[in-house]
């Protein structure tokens, strides 16, 4: 096969990968803020989080990692579903408005992000960590890939596609769907609200739990890598209009792919590539490409 | 209200005020070391805080760009007072830093005070984060730097640059708040809609009072630098500032003049506090507040003070 033809194939399933990941994230973040109007300054930690949990799993304890995400997602889920249930629903009721509920909550998830990380700092220290697992060469059509790369990116494909088959099929993700158009209906239609944006904010924190999980294959992780997952998925859910899952899925996949381009390019330039990029998006079109 | 109170009242502020003022500017003569670069960095927060409280107190519009005009100011320190051949003396370099900061916010005003809501806060914060990582490409690629040096300055001259600039952003702020532009402020974060209906031009509005403040964010900046010495763009651009700021606004309460200074030092205070007795947990604990404070007073510890003192002394104030 031609040199140029691999380049392309080595960039397409890499951009796929980071895509895949950065949807995952941003379908979480596009949950908890779409739906449970949280913007979580805190989303990237709980991504950091998951990784970390992983690594001590499978260096420590020898558990496979593919198996860390039946036991991390939902440890985090739990977790997301209590903060949810307890702080922001005393926080939701006791605003006065939509906006100083919005402003509010993403300051407490500010604290969360200094809670979070230190407890991190204190449990893992501050260096730089990484395992490798699966680190073998698979041929597709003469171009060689890490077999990780292309395990990571089914599985969160997977993940991505069976939630929103969720959403989408169930009598669970209907309400979630009805809460996202309007909170205040869907509780007089008989949807417990307090209950539905817990799973929300739950279901979010558990998905950048697993994109930890999968992503830490590949990546160092030190306790304050979390905070750049967080702008990307803020960016992401903007790009494909807050609160639209399928947009979040796409603006992801297309994120991933124009950093892995730019990354080819000139690599201490993709992450100022992906904010350069929503600056002006934001300014055109505030709604996002797929917003209402 | 009798006219003796009323006057006793009136010049009692501006007393204590003088009074306060005399024991900050003769601090160095009477007090530690220790005290007064702890009194620097409560005047830095403070400096942040209410120059914060200006545009978003005001307006509505949640700023988290305070981070990005602090690390324009400290920048300019890092530029033109490096440690081999500083080029300026440290006033001018604060000025630079103060009008760097201004000139930024009325680009990014400009193009971005259309934006409501949610969405300025998201925009700020993303352009904090960009204005760090070009930082970083720039450093590495362009000048191939990790960091930079900043010359020693006297703490004598830190503390009083940080206090002539508190002073100023406090004059500021008082006749802004006074004046008929600080009305037309205030009308746009009550409705936007309606100010712009009776006739205020709210874009203009909105611009000149976001570049005013980062004007005091920048030039706060440039004096914190020299107090930093070693600056980076980790450093200089760290997302912290951009929420301090904000969570002191809301520990002080924004319902007056004082009450950004008053969280400001506070806050402040305790994070010296546990950063020098509780240095392993400190961050956590920090965090723990952070949340506690969002949690329970929404109308900062002088709300608190003052429902406190309305349930004293009963009915009888509860209107006034």
């Amino acid at each position: 096969m031609p040199e140029s033809i691999v380049t392309i194939l080595d960039v397409a399933i890499g951009g796929l990968l980071l895509g895949s990941i950065y949807a995952l994230i941003a379908m979480g973040l596009s949950l908890q803020y779409g739906v449970a109007r949280v913007l979580n300054i805190a989303h990237g930690e709980f991504i950091m989080i998951g990784a970390f949990c992983t690594l001590t799993l499978y260096t420590v304890v020898g558990i496979n990692p593919l198996v860390c995400l039946a036991i991390v997602g939902p440890v985090i889920f739990v977790i997301g579903f209590l903060i949810q249930r307890t702080l922001f629903t005393k926080l939701r009721t006791s605003a006065p408005n939509q906006a100083a509920y919005e402003g509010s909550s993403m300051l407490a998830t500010f604290g969360f992000m200094f809670i979070i990380q230190n407890i991190a700092l204190i449990a893992w220290g501050a260096d730089y960590q990484a395992y490798t697992y699966l680190n073998f060469g698979v041929n597709i059509g003469g171009a060689i890939f890490s077999a990780n790369k292309l395990v990571i990116l089914g599985f969160s494909i997977g993940i991505g596609v069976g939630f929103y088959t969720f959403l989408a099929r169930t009598r669970m993700g209907k309400g979630i769907r009805s809460a996202a158009q309007d909170a205040t209906t869907a509780s007089l239609m008989g949807v417990n609200i307090n209950h539905v944006l817990a799973l929300c904010f739950g279901f979010g924190a558990a998905m950048a739990g697993m994109a930890g999980v999968l992503y830490s294959m590949r990546i160092t992780l030190n306790p304050f890598m979390g905070l750049q997952y967080t702008v990307i998925a803020i960016i992401i859910i903007v790009l494909g209009g807050l609160g639209s899952i399928p947009g979040a899925f796409l603006g992801g996949l297309i994120l991933g792919l124009i950093g892995e381009i730019v990354t080819k390019i000139d690599p201490s330039l993709s992450l100022a590539a992906h904010y350069f990029m929503f600056l002006p998006l934001i300014l055109v079109r505030p709604k996002g490409i797929f917003g209402k | 209200m009798n006219i003796t109170a009323f006057t006793f009242k009136k010049s009692l502020v501006p007393g204590l005020l003088l009074v306060i003022l005399v024991a900050l500017v003769t601090l160095p003569i009477y007090g530690s070391l220790y005290n007064v670069i702890l009194v620097t960095s409560i005047l830095m927060y403070a400096n942040l805080t209410v120059s914060w409280v200006l545009f978003s107190g005001s307006t509505g519009y949640m700023s988290l760009a305070t981070a990005a005009f602090f690390g324009i100011g400290i920048y300019a320190s890092a530029l033109f007072l490096p440690t081999t051949g500083a080029v300026f003396p440290v006033l001018v370099v604060v000025l630079i830093g103060g009008l760097a900061s201004s000139l930024v916010a009325l680009g990014v005003g400009a193009l971005t005070l259309r934006l409501r809501g949610i969405y300025f806060a998201i925009f700020t914060f993303v352009l904090v984060v960009l204005i760090m990582e070009l930082g970083i490409w720039w450093e590495l690629s362009v000048s191939h730097l990790l960091g930079r040096y900043v010359i020693l300055v006297d703490n004598n001259v830190i503390f009083y640059t940080m206090l002539g600039i508190f002073v100023l952003v406090m004059l500021t702020t008082f006749f802004i708040r006074r004046s008929k532009f600080g009305l037309a402020m205030r009308s746009i974060g009550e409705n936007e809609e309606a100010a712009s209906h009776i006739g205020i031009n709210v874009t203009m509005v909105k611009v000149i009072t976001f570049a005013i403040s980062a004007f005091f964010m920048g030039a706060t900046g440039a004096i914190w630098a020299t107090k930093l010495t070693y600056v980076d763009p980790h450093v200089a651009f760290n997302v912290l500032f951009s929420f301090m700021p904000v969570l002191m606004a809301i520990f002080g309460g924004m319902g007056n003049i004082y009450g950004p200074v008053i969280g400001a030092a506070l806050f402040a205070y305790l994070q010296e506090t546990l950063q020098t007795e509780f240095p392993e947990i400190y961050m956590i604990s920090f965090g723990f507040i952070l949340v506690a404070v969002i949690l329970y007073l929404p109308n900062g510890v002088l709300g608190l003070i003052q429902k406190l003192w309305k349930r004293i002394s009963g009915g009888k104030r509860a209107h006034t």
